[in-house]
């Protein structure tokens, strides 16, 4: 049985655009949702608390793998059993970990992105998900404060 | 393993990595491939046309059971196995779960990227 994810995703701008989106820790966090305390490094743990309205309490923790500019970005991060806050572990450094692949490769008009995730078999089979599916429209609504965001930006 | 205590928080807690244990392996995904059409076969059915004895059939046979994927039912002398999808539907919910996240995140990225 399929052991991992891979997403790919087109995207309209240069290699070194999606490079920082990526690997700056302000600006990964600003798409994905997360306030981090500090850069990447390589085999260092960067954490955070992700911002999404109703998960705040939910702690963001990646241990950096690999850095090869413009090509590579990859960490490993922790699948806690449950996202609500009754149970939801204060200590993360039992809890199992899948690994996280973003490949950049460079197209005619932008960017391929792949990102994989793998390491699924590892997990534990008690991942409370369904509580945080329950709230999906807390990450639709999300999802829209960025648009509006970026949008201001721009 | 009962239908209530599946679905119960301790029943919940069987584990992924048993369903893919369980499903890493030729023979007894072949097995299943025959199970899964809802058919509960004995042992020496499920053992005919296979290379493997008995006794490596009901080893596999017994793997699968422990995961939760197949079970067995008295069928007067005999023991009938039959397939049960509900572990691996979970497995795959769980997939689907976090599949989804990332294509939403997926989806915030290129957003970012494209407009700055």
């Amino acid at each position: 049985m399929d052991d991992r994810i891979e997403k790919r995703i087109e995207l309209k701008a240069p290699i070194s655009r999606v490079w920082r989106a990526l690997t700056d820790y302000r600006e990964f966090g600003e798409w994905f949702g997360v306030k981090l305390d500090g850069p990447f490094v390589v085999d260092e743990v960067t954490r955070g608390q992700i911002t999404h309205p109703g998960y705040e309490h939910i702690k963001w923790e990646g241990l950096v793998q690999k850095m090869e500019p413009e090509r590579l970005f990859s960490f490993t991060w922790p699948h806690p059993k449950s996202l609500e806050k009754k149970g939801y572990p204060q200590d993360y450094s039992k809890e199992p970990r899948t690994l996280v692949e973003f490949r950049l490769e460079k197209t005619a008009d932008g960017t391929l992105l792949v990102v994989t995730e793998s390491g699924f078999k590892k997990l534990p089979g008690d991942r409370q998900h369904e509580s945080f599916r329950r709230n999906e429209g807390g990450w639709t609504e999300q999802m829209k404060n960025i648009e509006n965001y970026v949008a201001r930006k721009s | 393993m009962s239908h209530e205590s599946r679905n119960s928080l301790a029943g919940k807690r069987r584990t992924h990595a048993l369903v893919f244990t369980a499903l890493g392996d030729p023979t007894r995904l072949s097995l299943v491939a025959k199970l899964c059409t809802g058919t509960p076969r004995s042992i020496s059915q499920l053992t005919k046309h296979s290379n493997l004895t008995r006794q490596a059939i009901t080893k596999h046979l017994r793997v699968l059971e422990s995961a939760g994927i197949v079970h067995s039912v008295r069928a007067g002398r005999k023991s009938l196995f039959k397939f049960n999808l509900e572990p691996i539907a979970e497995l795959r919910e769980y997939l689907d779960f976090v599949s989804e996240q990332w294509d939403q995140a997926l989806f915030r990225l290129k957003a970012f990227v494209e407009s700055k």
